[in-house]
């Protein structure tokens, strides 16, 4: 059967892809991850951002942090449904995609609101789309808090794990602040939200499976 | 900055005959037809309506743009626009006025005398910058044109040409764009239709070749790229406010106490000012309350926003 066939190639796809990958240290991502903030200031302060660096440098901060929040999303549903196991650089991108997201908003804080901080506290209890940003951002700061060995063991694997779901409401509020600060309905937010959406979607396990659904790609 | 240094230098030193001679020149050196699309020089006389505030770079002014018909992003007007044919360009004037018709713009521009304005100019996304328009009142138009006695309001439209705007290809905003005035803003001194910045023609992504500026609005009201002016006796309806009539009134007049639901106008960032520019406080109408104010006497500003 053609299907049987493609199960067996992805298979062997996804093992040798492991192989490799194993191969690859997770510490890298720590220096890689935060090059493009590097360029994005340098940039600002060499004045090459355009008219407003303030809000480039605002806007692509965000962006990272949610295309990190996604990436680290995407991690269980691969090794769940493509059999590509991408466990050990996940915590690299959580710690990452959180740093992303203190730096966009300390960017706010400190160069877009600049002196005026009763206005910025104001909006964030005032602006939708502010507060539910602050929300994402403070539901992030227990997780990057216990993202270490030592952490895990204290709260023991369930409960670090049933804490660290606080990502996908963390994800979705994220994503729903773009959609909601953007003028009329542009095409991009949403194209971040159905991810964050459709990532989430995948984790959702049916009640009754059928006997031979999604089984033949369980990574081992 | 050193645009506004060689724009000085050209306005007071060279004669306009001389320069357009050697402007002539150097098409001619260029071969014509490969000539980049050099922009004419416009001559105007300085205005009492202008601010003493450096007006922003052309680079800033000509570069962060908001004009859905060429995209959503502030750098697509600069990238997308060049395509736009504004030669020949005529406006529709019609509704209730004395002289309807459809006007070549230089018949439009015939016997004007063009003003140097240099206005603030302040967008709803609460972000500013100081840009001098070359233009021409409203009212001198409308003048000519004659309002009957029962016109109230002045409806504009923009140009909808997909095929040169390529933003008009998606249904992001309900093409045309529109934008009205009550008829005593529009007869405003402060209210122009402009042609030009930095002295020369309008740049296709600033709204070329006519556009409206109304100083004391938020940005949005100054529409561009104007192809249809329509005298009417009711309040005509305008895009923003069509696309979401909570957040974007039919007056829209620049306000720090009345906020956007979604931000606070009571601040402003200057574009220009750099990464650690700050902001600013927003003055009421711009900082053109003391020319306007009148208009709104006795109207309950956080009613008709």
């Amino acid at each position: 059967m053609p299907g049987r066939i493609w199960r067996r190639i992805s298979e062997v796809l996804a093992e040798a892809l492991n192989g490799w990958l194993r191969k690859f240290p997770a510490w890298p991502i720590y220096i890689v991850a935060p090059l493009p903030a590097v360029f994005l200031f340098w940039q600002g302060v060499a004045g090459t951002l355009g008219p407003d660096p303030v809000r480039a440098i605002e806007q692509q901060t965000g962006l990272y942090a949610l295309q990190l929040l996604i990436a680290g999303l995407a991690v269980t549903p691969l090794r769940r449904f493509a059999g590509v196991n991408l466990l050990k650089f996940r915590r690299a991108i959580g710690i990452m995609a959180f740093s992303y997201v203190a730096l966009h908003l300390s960017t706010w804080l400190v160069l877009d609101m600049g002196l005026y901080l009763s206005q910025a506290l104001g909006d964030v209890v005032k602006r939708p789309y502010i507060t539910l940003g602050m929300a994402a951002f403070l539901m992030l700061v227990p997780l990057v808090a216990t993202s270490n060995d030592r952490a895990l063991r204290r709260l023991g694997a369930l409960r670090w794990r049933k804490l660290h779901r606080l990502t996908y409401p963390a994800a979705v509020l994220a994503a729903v602040h773009f959609v909601w600060l953007v003028k009329a309905w542009p095409l991009q937010p949403f194209l971040y939200l159905g991810a964050v959406v459709g990532l989430l979607a995948l984790r959702v396990k049916p009640k009754r499976r059928a006997p031979d659904a999604a089984r033949g790609a369980v990574s081992p | 900055m050193r645009r506004t240094a060689s724009r000085l230098t050209w306005a007071d030193v060279t004669p306009k005959a001389a320069f357009l001679n050697r402007r002539s020149l150097i098409a001619g050196a260029a071969g014509l037809a490969l000539a980049s699309p050099a922009l004419a020089k416009l001559s105007y006389v300085k205005s009492r309506y202008s601010t003493d505030a450096a007006p922003n770079s052309f680079e800033d002014i000509t570069s962060y743009n908001n004009f859905y018909e060429f995209g959503l992003g502030k750098e697509d007007p600069a990238e997308n626009a060049g395509a736009l044919t504004v030669d020949p360009w005529s406006v529709a004037i019609d509704g209730l006025v004395e002289k309807p018709g459809n006007y070549d713009l230089a018949d439009l521009l015939k016997g004007v005398a063009l003003e140097e304005r240099i206005y603030r100019f302040r967008c709803v996304e609460a972000w500013s910058m100081v840009v001098p328009w070359i233009g021409f009142p409203l009212s001198q138009l409308l003048d000519r044109v004659g309002v009957q006695p029962g016109g109230k309001y002045v409806a504009m439209e923009t140009l909808v040409r997909p095929k040169e705007m390529p933003g008009q290809a998606s249904a992001i905003l309900d093409w045309p764009y529109r934008e009205g005035l009550r008829l005593d803003e529009a007869m405003h001194p402060l209210t122009i239709l402009a042609t030009g910045l930095y002295g020369e023609e309008m740049p296709k992504q600033n709204g070329a070749p006519i556009r409206l500026v109304v100083p004391w609005k938020y940005g949005f009201k100054s529409i561009k790229s104007v192809v249809r002016i329509s005298l009417t006796d009711k309040e005509p309806q305008t895009t923003w406010n069509m696309q979401n009539p909570n957040e974007y009134g039919f007056y829209s007049n620049v306000n720090p106490e009345i906020d956007h639901p979604r931000w606070s106008q009571a601040t402003e960032r200057r574009i220009g000012a750099g990464l650690f520019g700050g902001r600013q406080p927003t003055l009421m109408f711009n900082g053109y309350g003391d020319e306007v104010a009148g208009l709104y006497a006795g109207q309950d500003l956080a009613k008709d926003f």
